[in-house]
């Protein structure tokens, strides 16, 4: 081992040695630096960037940081640890003797961020021009723009050649002495970019813009403004989408059983929040015995939840909830007190501090169309919550069990006189009103922070929705739902998050007082018996 | 005649018993030497303060509930508002004695760089306004809302939970800076009320016996408005609510003049209840608030006066036993409560008492003969 | 629109009303007189229940004009004010107030300020102590005054609901199904007792038993399909072909 690590320390000598001896523009510059004059300097600065020299970039950086050292007629590099290497070869050594900073003043610093810009503008590597183009864009240095020119020419990545484009436009709009017409064509291209870094640039031309420039810019700003709110109403529709999204979840479960019993579930929420802990051991257990599963653990967690939740839906049922039957009041009170039992009871086993649920990789990232960023786990809620809608619909609409529920929810003594043993199918509701409850649980772990009061924060909300879209109608919680979520969405941007959950809140107790049934309410002489 | 007169055998007890207690807390807290066992400490005067203040908003929520059917999950707010109005007066008092010494305004003001009393501070440096304003803010909140809800005939569930939305909505709203009450951490830090410094023994003292005095006038209102024909209708509506209508009562007027009242009786209990404990913050409107006072009601007995005083000591007394001592089981010990008393008890510690009554009085006495005049079949 | 002219009581013309597109009156039309007694009869769902509540202010019409004593727009007007206008209602099930004593649903029935502030400050004047005596007479429930309303047999809560309907001194009653759950003689009773009241008082009658129609022996209304199918005498109601086919049977 030992012999190999000589040999390989032998090799980068040679390589060293030999670089050394055939010097090229590279090292012929470095002298200079040493001269200690800022003509020299600057001429050096220009000869390094144009030598694509592997080292080239590190040391005007270096330069520009006040790291560029000079001793005994040597340059050298100190980086970011206060190690020094040679600046000709790049080998570490022992720090100098009197080295001092290379001196700047601006004319220096100018060239530095120019030859810094040129290297970048023309780098190899895409990434680093297109950091470089935006670093332009921000800085709007005149120097740059031969570069710029020269880097647009040759640039063939659209995105980066857009981004190029945008960094000339603005330098053009800064630079004093550029034409008019040019200044035009760049207002044009920053009015095509349309993005609120372009309006800030619009809108602040320098003193002694041309007139018609100025009127031009301002247009186009409008124009961009114009643009920008539309965006901007599309992206809070689209929170509003998936806030909807996460008030079906949570409600729908709810709708169920409140639909067919007339039972109002308090702790409803907490079965959202025992579907969330499901998750939770779920990945505890994908973690310590299977790590590689992690990316589907939310797949096996859903039918968990479901189970759990719709088990202990089960239970409450049996053991609670059918003596109390056309008590709908006293079922509100003993399920509040269920609720409180079960919060307590994850806070004494789980503790009182959110748990960690992690997020799969697929989930993570944002998808962005137009001026509209769309979050991965955002967009997979929005799907689940309409693919647990389209299935509950389904179950509801093909099953025997739905044909029962349904029969039910309409007239209770004639379905039972129809031989429909409404006990059994009480209790399978409930159990599947809080199965989709654990399953929304599973949903949320996602966006909201595991903790035993995770529920608490859905019922209201939840109700708000039931009552809204009227009870023992699924189209009429999907309709509450995303109404309730696009409509505070809406009103946030103006009235606040808080206030505009209060004006919300607000209007649906009036919306109630006027259709005490809801939105879409059954009608006739069933439902007033 | 099935009409009593308003002192019936279970009033006079009550208020024989509310009368004793407001002799004994001073008594044994003032005239007994510290060291005797039969001393009350000072700390455990506000505390039974407390606890009377409880008992009345447990009376104002049974007033609606036992005897009209309407379960509100709201009333915790007409108390908070009571609470807010009597802490708005002290704030007031503080005058220069805050943080900042500022004359007219409240230290949270300053701290928000409010530079005047916004308008509906104006008059709380009055106890006469601030006293009315305990009364008109809940009545004005609970007539307005009631106005809305029972002439639209919300009912039942939905009722309960539109109160509820009601309070968090209201809870949300105080826990803005910009409300102007204080936000997150309301009103605190009082000197003196009246005059007298709030946090003497002596003020407790007569604190406590103004809140027993309040809950024994809730009460004989209560007795009243129930024995009346008025509180006969209140029945026929829990009971009835249609056929009610169809004999020419407009419900809607009678829920809401009730309802009315309640929030009042709940705002007189929170104005009584903030000088005692110091403060009050938006989280008195929390919703899970609301709903422990109607299971305070449930344990005691709904439909009777005494049960839900009864039921409100039982249980805070409890609390505060389990909070000190297992503290991690009060709550499964107040959710059992609410599933126990709802499951086994409906009619709560009253109600069973009177049946046990009842069924030990009928075995006792000889069974009433058979009335020939009966014409059923069977 | 002026409202049409009419002598009688209760005049519905062309009342329909639907829920969800089902059609539970159509085009009913229906005039009772003063002090008329009119007995309803029709199969279920022919609309006799939801044509009470038509009357009695529950549900509105989709179209169509429901006038009391010719000038009274029913069909604007809510439960209570229709009930303060004089017309009562006994439901189909009994329904008393179960937790109060026979008396004091008596009382509560008894034709007076309905008003919250009036109620809250009333007390029992002779004047209304007799009129409750007079009426527990009449329903015979005097010897359970004191008992609550809920421990009363099935005949004796359609008796006191009876009762509560006259205590109102409505100028109209309406009584669904008196004779349901009744003995034999309890139904004599209840049939004579309404041939009483009817003396002063217009009162219509829902009944599906034809023993007790007979009784009662009034003019009949027929109903089927939430309209009028026949009308006329039982006699001549019975020999009506389509009478026979929908409702009474072969």
């Amino acid at each position: 081992m030992t012999s190999l690590r000589r040999l390989l320390q032998a090799f980068v000598l040679l390589i060293g040695m030999v670089s050394a001896v055939v010097a090229g523009p590279y090292e012929d510059a470095l002298p200079k630096f040493a001269a200690d004059s800022y003509a020299d300097t600057e001429a050096a600065i220009g000869a390094v960037a144009g030598s694509g020299h592997a080292q080239a970039l590190n040391l005007v950086e270096a330069l520009r940081d006040g790291r560029l050292m000079v001793g005994a007629g040597q340059v050298y590099i100190r980086d970011a640890a206060g190690q020094f290497v040679e600046a000709a070869t790049g080998r570490s050594m022992e720090a100098p003797v009197g080295a001092k900073p290379v001196r700047v003043n601006n004319r220096v610093r100018r060239a530095v961020e120019a030859a810094l810009g040129s290297m970048t503008l023309l780098s190899p590597d895409a990434g680093i021009r297109l950091d470089a183009a935006r670093a332009v864009f921000r800085s709007r240095d005149a120097a740059a723009l031969p570069t710029l020119e020269k880097a647009i020419g040759q640039e063939s990545d659209a995105a980066v050649k857009g981004a190029l484009e945008s960094a000339r436009a603005a330098v053009l709009l800064a630079k004093p002495d550029a034409s008019s017409s040019d200044k035009l064509a760049a207002v044009e291209t920053l009015r095509a970019r349309g993005d609120q870094d372009a309006l800030a640039l619009l809108s602040s031309l320098p003193e002694g813009t041309p007139a018609g420039v100025s009127e031009a810019a301002i247009k186009a700003a409008e124009g961009i403004r114009s643009r920008l709110a539309l965006w901007n109403a599309v992206q809070n529709v689209w929170y509003g989408i998936s806030l909807g999204s996460v008030l079906l979840l949570a409600a729908i479960g709810l709708s169920i059983t409140f639909g067919t019993m007339g039972v109002i579930n308090m702790a409803h929420g907490e079965m959202v929040m025992i579907g969330a802990y499901t998750t939770f051991l779920v990945q505890e257990a994908i973690r310590t015995h299977a790590p590689g599963l992690f990316g589907v653990s939310l797949f096996i967690a859903l039918p968990l939840a479901f189970l759990v939740a719709g088990l202990i839906g089960i239970l409450i049922e049996r053991t609670v909830i059918r003596f109390l039957y056309g008590r709908a009041l006293e079922t509100l009170l003993a399920t509040w007190g269920i609720s409180l039992i079960l919060q307590q009871g994850v806070r004494t086993i789980f503790g009182p501090t959110n748990r960690e649920v992690g997020t799969p990789a697929w989930m993570s990232g944002a998808l962005e169309i137009g001026g509209l960023s769309l979050t991965y786990n955002r967009v997979a809620i929005v799907i689940f919550a309409f693919a647990v809608f389209a299935t509950l619909l389904l179950v509801l609409r093909y099953t025997s069990l739905g044909l029962y529920v349904r029969a039910v929810t309409q007239n209770r003594r004639m379905a039972g006189s129809m031989g429909i043993r409404t006990n059994r199918i009480d209790a399978l509701a409930f159990g599947l009103g809080s199965g989709v409850a654990g399953i929304a649980g599973v949903a949320l772990s996602q966006i909201d922070n595991v903790s035993p009061n995770l529920g608490q924060g859905y019922i209201i909300d939840s109700f708000m929705v039931v009552v809204f879209g009227g009870v023992g109608n699924l189209w009429g919680t999907l309709v509450g739902a995303m109404t309730l979520g696009i409509a505070n969405k809406l009103l946030e941007p103006y009235a606040g998050a808080v206030l505009g959950k209060i004006v919300l809140l607000v209007a649906i107790i009036l919306f109630i007082q006027r259709r005490p049934r809801g939105l879409f309410a059954l009608k006739g002489r069933a439902v007033e018996a | 005649m099935t009409t009593q007169s308003v002192l019936d055998r279970q009033s006079i007890i009550v208020l024989l018993l509310l009368a004793a207690a407001a002799v004994l807390v001073p008594v044994l807290n003032g005239a007994v030497a510290p060291g005797s066992p039969f001393h009350l400490s000072d700390h455990l005067v506000p505390l039974l303060g407390k606890y009377v203040c409880f008992a009345l908003l447990a009376l104002s929520v049974d007033l609606i509930w036992g005897f009209c059917g309407i379960l509100s999950l709201g009333h915790g707010a007409f108390f908070a508002l009571g609470g807010y109005a009597m802490g708005m007066y002290l704030m007031r008092q503080i005058g220069p004695r805050g943080v900042y010494a500022d004359p007219v305004l409240p230290d949270f003001m300053v701290f928000l760089n409010w530079k005047e009393l916004p308008w509906f501070w104006q008059g709380f440096d009055w106890f006469p306004f601030a006293a009315l304003m305990v009364l008109v803010v809940p009545g004005i909140l609970a007539f307005v809302f009631g106005w809305f809800a029972f002439r639209s005939r919300v009912t039942g569930v939905y009722l309960s939970i539109i109160t509820q939305a009601m309070t968090f909505a209201l809870m949300l709203a105080f826990f803005r800076n910009d409300m102007g009450f204080g936000g997150n951490n309301g009103l605190t830090d009082f000197k003196d009320i009246l005059g007298f410094p709030i946090q003497a023994a002596s003020t407790r003292v007569v604190l406590f016996v103004l809140s027993v005095a309040a809950l024994a006038g809730g009460y004989l209102i209560c007795r009243w408005v129930v024995n009346s024909k008025f509180g006969k209708v209140l029945v026929a509506v829990r009971d009835a609510e249609s056929r009610t209508r169809f004999l020419g009562y407009r419900v809607e007027h009678y829920k809401l003049a009730v309802f009315t009242l309640s929030a009042m009786l709940a705002g007189v209990a929170g104005a009584l209840y903030v000088p005692q404990v110091g403060i009050i913050n938006p989280s008195e409107f929390a919703p899970a608030n609301s709903i422990e006072v109607v299971i305070w009601v449930a344990v005691g007995g709904r439909g009777t006066l005494a049960g839900p005083i009864l039921g409100a000591l039982l249980v805070n007394a409890g609390k505060t036993w389990f909070t000190g001592v297992l503290p991690e089981f009060w709550l499964f010990a107040l959710g059992g409560l609410f599933v126990f008393v709802t499951l086994l008890m409906p009619r709560g510690i009253l109600g069973a008492a009177k049946d046990l009554y009842a069924q030990a009085g009928q075995r006792l006495k000889p069974r009433p003969v058979s009335e020939p005049v009966s014409q059923a079949a069977e | 629109m002026s409202a049409p002219v009419t002598p009688a009581l209760l005049y519905l013309d062309n009342v329909s009303v639907s829920f969800d597109g089902f059609r539970a009156l159509n085009a009913l039309s229906l005039a009772v007189d003063h002090a008329e007694m009119r007995a309803i009869i029709g199969p279920n769902g022919a609309g006799k229940t939801t044509m009470m509540d038509v009357i009695t202010g529950k549900t509105r019409p989709n179209e169509g004009t429901a006038l009391f004593e010719g000038s009274h727009d029913l069909t604007a007007l809510d439960e209570a004010a229709i009930a303060e206008l004089g017309i009562g209602r006994k439901f189909q099930t009994p329904t008393v107030f179960e937790m109060h004593s026979v008396e004091d649903n008596i009382l509560l029935a008894l034709k007076d300020n309905r008003s919250p502030l009036a109620t809250l400050l009333s007390r029992r004047t002779a004047r209304e102590r007799e009129r409750i005596d007079a009426l527990l007479e009449r329903v015979r429930l005097t010897a359970h005054r004191r008992r609550k309303a809920g421990e009363l047999s099935h005949g004796q809560k359609q008796w006191l609901e009876i009762g509560m309907l006259l205590a109102q001194q409505p100028k109209l009653l309406l009584i669904d199904e008196p004779a349901a759950g009744m003995t034999d003689q309890e139904t004599a009773d209840t049939a004579d007792l309404l041939r009483d009241i009817a003396r002063t008082q217009a009162v219509i009658v829902v009944e599906h038993d034809m023993t007790f129609v007979r009784d009662l022996g009034v003019k009949v209304t027929c109903l089927h399909e939430g309209s009028v199918l026949a009308e006329g005498t039982l006699d001549a109601v019975s020999a009506n072909e389509r009478v026979v086919e929908v409702y009474l049977g072969r």
